[in-house]
């Protein structure tokens, strides 16, 4: 079975959005609320400063607590490329794998359930990349099967210093950030 | 310097996650308080107690059957797909602790509605005449009472564990990062429920044993709570900002003053004056312990959304 992941290149990308705007389109995401959005991380003290422009989404982690915690199965990893997916209609809206993601990517639709991040699978099984990575007007971000040695994915994390978020919860996110 | 901006900010997460209201903090305690009746029941079924007329602890089965229920309604209220509630009870999650609430809570109500049948109310006797025969007849079965009283216990402790673990299970939220959520939270169970009993006992020796019993758990209660926070204090970076929460943070006033001030060291001073003859018998103590209880709940419940993992 692939493990899909996505590598993002901080060093390309300029935080206009498009991936934002691309995802609610695709994916009718309600007004007021994000599947992905983009983060700024300014460190350093003047004149060496650092910043560090970050498009973020549900990290389809690898242990994801989401679905461990999930009461009705809901939250569940999907047979194709290990996506972490929720089920609407089997979902209850208890709000506890809101709470159990250490990264606050999910949200509760307006229709009751939770929501997030789908790496736009319906895309995917197409063959086609996630709306987000096919938008990206740099280029900066990649998408493909972690477990492939020969996928640009896998040959960018092995050439590239990267960093995923927050690897101290131990959730082993599958999104990485190329510094 | 160090500055994060983000431009999320979907409703009931950012700027910081407040996805349960009243009703989780409210559903915990009632379930805890349900927990601490039925371990004080089963305890009474053992020694006879419940047979003794005028007796609080004939009265239990039935106060914990209503507060479950509010309890579940609290939990129902909170759900964002309330349809679809029925869908916790068509499968089993194993490493889900809200699914194991779920069940937990189905075998407890079979139990408590026994103990109600053990001791029926007298309204329900006008209604079904009926029981009152199958209610003596069980009482004259001591091994049935008794099977009644471990299976009670049983139940009791494990609904007071889960309403901790439900919380210390979530992992993103370091304050509640503590398997002492579990114990805690049924020592403070115990607490209401042998308050609320005292609270209504007739009988002055029944009084008498239940603040004793109170004031063990309350010491008992107390020392979990400096576990607690030790534990996190030794623990990583994000537990020790968590706990920072209570020691010095937005929450230490609520905790140190409802919940240990209020809530613990006021109510076992005066049961303990009480209890050497200092001072008259006095319902001031369990109604304390009661409020205590709940402020608990509230407080770990919203300081624990509110901690986080040190955003990077």
């Amino acid at each position: 079975m692939a493990r899909l992941g996505m590598v993002i290149d901080t060093r390309k990308c300029v935080g206009c959005m498009d991936c934002v705007v691309a995802c609610k389109t695709e994916n009718s995401v309600p007004e007021g609320f994000n599947r992905d959005w983009i983060t700024q991380k300014l460190t350093g003290s003047f004149p060496t400063l650092s910043l560090e422009i970050r498009s973020e989404r549900c990290n389809h982690c690898d242990n994801p607590p989401c679905v461990s915690c999930c009461p009705t199965g809901a939250s569940h990893v999907h047979d194709y490329g290990a996506v972490v997916l929720v089920d609407d209609k089997e979902c209850i809206g208890c709000k506890a794998c809101l709470a159990s993601c250490p990264y606050d990517a999910r949200f509760i639709h307006p229709g009751g359930y939770a929501d997030k991040c789908t790496f736009c699978i319906h895309r995917v099984e197409k063959g086609l990349d996630p709306a987000c990575v096919s938008v990206c007007p740099t280029r900066c971000m990649h998408f493909g099967d972690l477990d492939d040695p020969q996928s640009e994915v896998s040959r960018l994390l092995t050439s590239r210093r990267n960093h995923s978020l927050l690897p101290e919860a131990g959730t082993h996110p599958r999104i990485f950030y190329l510094t | 310097m160090f500055e994060l901006v983000s431009t999320r900010h979907n409703p009931m997460i950012d700027p910081g996650l407040h996805v349960w209201g009243y009703e989780i903090p409210l559903y915990l305690f009632l379930g805890g308080f349900v927990a601490g009746i039925m371990v004080l029941f089963g305890v009474a079924l053992f020694r006879g107690r419940e047979a003794q007329r005028f007796s609080v602890y004939s009265d239990l089965p039935l106060v914990g059957l209503v507060c479950l229920s509010l309890g579940m309604l609290a939990l129902f209220l909170d759900l964002e797909h309330k349809l679809h509630v029925w869908r916790l009870y068509v499968t089993f999650e194993p490493w889900s602790p809200m699914s194991w609430g779920a069940w937990i809570l189905l075998l407890v109500y079979p139990v408590l509605l026994a103990g109600v049948l053990l001791s029926p109310p007298a309204p329900a006797l006008w209604f079904v005449p009926g029981l009152e025969k199958l209610s003596s007849r069980w009482k004259a079965d001591r091994s049935k009472v008794r099977w009644l009283g471990v299976a009670s216990v049983a139940s009791g402790i494990a609904l007071g564990i889960y309403t901790g673990i439900l919380l210390s299970s979530l992992g993103a939220r370091p304050l509640w990062s503590s398997a002492l959520l579990g114990p805690l939270f049924l020592v403070s169970g115990l607490s209401a429920g042998a308050a609320f009993a005292h609270l209504t006992a007739k009988d002055p020796k029944e009084s008498e044993g239940l603040a004793r019993a109170d004031n063990a758990f309350l010491i008992a209660e107390l020392a979990l709570i400096a576990l607690f926070l030790i534990g996190l204090m030794s623990a990583g970076e994000a537990q020790a900002q968590a706990a920072g929460l209570l020691l010095g943070g937005p929450f230490t006033a609520a905790f140190w003053t409802l919940v240990v001030g209020v809530g613990i060291v006021t109510p076992l001073v005066i049961q303990t004056l009480v209890l050497t003859h200092r001072i008259v018998h006095t319902r001031v103590a369990p109604l304390l312990v009661l409020l205590g209880g709940l402020a608990l709940r509230f407080v770990v419940v919203y300081a624990g959304q509110y901690s986080h993992w040190p955003r990077g």
